[in-house]
């Protein structure tokens, strides 16, 4: 260290010496062109290690067959993505091309961050993918965002488990309702053992995506164009089959309550749950994690009034509003979401493509770890509900996830729960919308 | 008698407690980092992996820069700790020296100082760094670290300089020495631990800081440990765990290494026998 005298002049050169690195081998280049060619930055956040490859290799062959334009791939990550968006928005900073998910593009969208990408899309992608996903990515009438991979919430059963119960398997043409799905759990459980575990450490989205099964709708636009919170009768089908499961059948574990998804696997491998529903890409950690020769198969998640509708947010792809090479950045979107591209990226990430020429590869309808079941359900999938709400953010945070949490845990009954969502989020809303 | 071995016993069973509450995390972590998956869903953890496996750590360093982006971490971590030191020393010199109403008023900003949240300067600095031409550069990102560091760096070493007695200053004098040497060749040495200890409280919190680093460094190449972490994590907290724990493992070593190879220094105890009695 730089204490005694003797040692001053070395101390300086270390300092002089780290300033010299720091400042000349490590500083920022600026970005923009080089030698006449266009940089692209494009920020993913795939993570998993099949998704990233899927997504460099993209990346190279695009920078392979285009000269002219490069390609530079950032890695981003889910955990921080707003927080460090909305800074390189602020600062002008931002990559040309960003992979969020369509209910994190309404704050950037209307904040004028991101690029309407309408005119900039060619027409094959725009009639490829169907309008309810595009609806998922439409703010104030301008498209922010191109959905492109989605994630439906699947039943992941134990299969030994429910072929010794003689209890019927749900298909995507004939699933489960609500009511036979709470009595299956009933009769799997017993000596210490449950028909399910619900992980639901995060319960607000998972609730309300299940319940456009059964015609929840929650949000309700007026003719003025504001939204209220309703809590009506087909609302509370599934926060009340949760909320029996566990306080009153003692199907499903209360423990599970706090978890998220990863959690309960151990307690699904060891034979302590019979089905726990979770995102269809969590089919790659059961392959990954589960002893040898565990048997699992995948299940429709119940059916309600509505069939097997349910809301997702899907991956999406935007160009930033900054970005001097918009056109470029467009053409670079359409070629990574070319049907064979848009497999291979769904197949990366173990979830379904948007696209319905993606959707009709055959990779994708194989009975292999449920892809077939999985693939059947994209026709069902809808844009969350309130992902274009304003204030929707504050209302899950502050009203809807302690509501439900309590309701859950059997702290509250379905009354006060209506009470809080209702009474409460409206005035969160309000706010919002003066 | 019995009674204060009683007491003794007590304190180092207290002791134990804590060394074993500290060191839990860092065990499991450990662990961890050697189980194969399928362990790591087990419902009956262990604490020894039953099949140990380097897995984990390849496949960590096959999908992550790891390497380079420690060598970022430590250049960052050094720079900060060290000039946060070289500016914290003679400006804690002078508050604790010159207990004039500047420096009591200077003491107070350093407190309220620490009460800023980072997302309430974040976006200032960036535009700041960003005129700087220092977005993207782990020169701007060690300015941050420096002005992060140095109100806390500042208040301890003020500490310090109150324990060195002025007395000593005065013999040197008295013996003729110049104010320069006075300071160089009596209170710097004595200052050292202090010294040592804040540089060290630069560094790890330089070498551990995500947020700053998330947000100021665009370049892969230029990202710090902290920040390619994350890249092990998906949505929803969903966690590739082997991996992560593999390479948060060799993230934690750096600071265990600086800490040993400098703790004596702070325990030295370098004041014994300083002044005359």
């Amino acid at each position: 260290m730089c204490l005694k005298p003797v040692r001053a002049s070395g101390c300086v050169a270390l300092v002089m010496g780290l300033l010299l690195l720091l400042g000349t081998g490590c500083s920022g280049g600026g970005g923009g062109s080089q030698d006449g060619r266009i940089t692209l930055r494009f920020q993913s956040l795939a993570w998993q290690q099949e998704s990233v490859a899927a997504n460099k290799a993209l990346v190279k062959e695009w920078n392979a067959t285009h000269p002219d334009v490069k390609v530079e791939y950032v890695q981003g990550s889910w955990d921080s993505v707003h927080d460090q968006l909305l800074t390189s928005f602020e600062g002008g900073e931002a990559p040309d091309i960003i992979h969020d998910a369509s209910d994190d593009l309404a704050d950037f969208a209307y904040g004028g961050y991101l690029a309407d990408l309408r005119t900039l899309l060619p027409a094959r992608l725009k009639s490829d993918i169907p309008q309810h996903s595009w609806d998922a990515v439409t703010f104030g009438g301008g498209v922010y965002g191109v959905p492109f991979l989605q994630e439906p919430r699947v039943l992941i059963a134990n299969a030994g488990w429910l072929k010794a119960s003689g209890v019927r398997i749900p298909t995507p043409e004939r699933p489960w309702t609500w009511d036979e799905f709470r009595a299956i759990a009933k009769r799997l459980s017993g000596k210490g053992r449950y028909g399910v575990a619900w992980p639901l450490r995060e319960p607000v989205s998972a609730t309300l995506n299940l319940s456009l099964s059964t015609g929840g709708q929650l949000f309700h636009r007026g003719a003025d164009g504001k939204v209220t919170v309703r809590f009506d009768t087909a609302d509370a089908v599934v926060p009340r089959t949760v909320h029996d499961e566990v306080n009153t059948d003692r199907s499903a574990s209360s423990a599970t309550l706090g978890m998220g998804g990863s959690d309960t696997l151990p307690g699904f491998f060891g034979g302590k749950y019979a089905m726990v529903p979770l995102g269809f890409s969590y089919r790659q950690q059961i392959v990954q994690q589960a002893p040898k020769g565990f048997d699992w198969q995948v299940l429709p998640a119940p059916a309600g009034a509505d069939g097997l509708t349910q809301g997702v947010s899907p991956q999406t792809l935007s160009i930033a509003a900054d970005s001097p090479h918009k056109k470029e950045a467009a053409a670079f979107v359409d070629f990574l979401l070319r049907p064979e591209n848009m497999v291979r990226l769904a197949l990366g990430d173990w979830m379904l493509p948007t696209g319905t020429e993606a959707l009709k590869d055959p990779a994708l309808h194989t009975a292999k770890n449920g892809w077939a079941t999985g693939a059947a359900l994209a026709s069902h999938l809808r844009p969350a509900p309130a992902q274009s709400v304003r204030g929707y953010p504050e209302w899950k945070d502050k009203v809807a996830t302690p509501a439900f949490q309590e309701y859950y845990s059997g702290a509250i009954g379905l009354a006060e729960l209506r009470k809080r969502l209702v009474r409460d989020g409206n005035l969160v809303l309000a706010r919002y919308q003066r | 008698m019995k009674t204060r071995k009683g007491a003794r016993a007590g304190q180092y069973l207290a002791l134990l407690a804590y060394l074993v509450f500290l060191a839990f995390p860092f065990l499991w972590l450990i662990s961890t980092a050697f189980k194969p998956a399928r362990e790591l869903a087990s419902l009956h953890p262990t604490w020894i992996p039953r099949s140990p496996t380097l897995a984990n750590f390849r496949q960590a360093f096959d999908e992550q820069p790891l390497l380079h982006a420690a060598l970022n971490s430590l250049l960052a971590a050094l720079g900060a700790a060290v000039v946060a030191v070289l500016i914290a020393t003679p400006m804690a010199y002078v508050m604790a020296r010159h207990r004039t109403p500047m420096a009591k008023a200077a003491t107070g900003w350093v407190v309220v100082s620490q009460a800023f949240p980072f997302v309430l300067v974040i976006i200032p600095l960036f535009l700041v760094l960003k005129n700087l031409r220092l977005i993207d550069s782990l020169l701007g990102l060690v300015m941050v670290y420096v002005v992060w560091a140095l109100p806390f760096a500042l208040w301890m070493l003020v500490g310090y300089v109150r324990a060195v007695p002025a007395e000593l200053e005065e013999a040197a004098a008295v013996d003729g020495a110049g104010r320069a040497r006075t300071l160089l060749s009596v209170t710097a040495p004595l200052l050292a631990p202090g010294i040592v200890a804040t540089a060290l409280f630069a560094f790890i919190s330089a070498w551990n800081e995500f947020f700053f680093a998330l947000v100021l460094l665009k370049t892969p190449e230029r990202q710090t440990l902290p920040v390619v972490l994350t890249h092990f994590i998906g949505a929803e907290g969903v966690a590739d765990l082997g991996p992560l724990a593999a390479a948060a493992t060799l993230a934690t070593l750096p600071s265990l290494v600086v800490f040993a190879i400098i703790q004596k220094r702070i325990t030295g105890g370098m004041l014994a026998g300083a002044v005359k009695s």
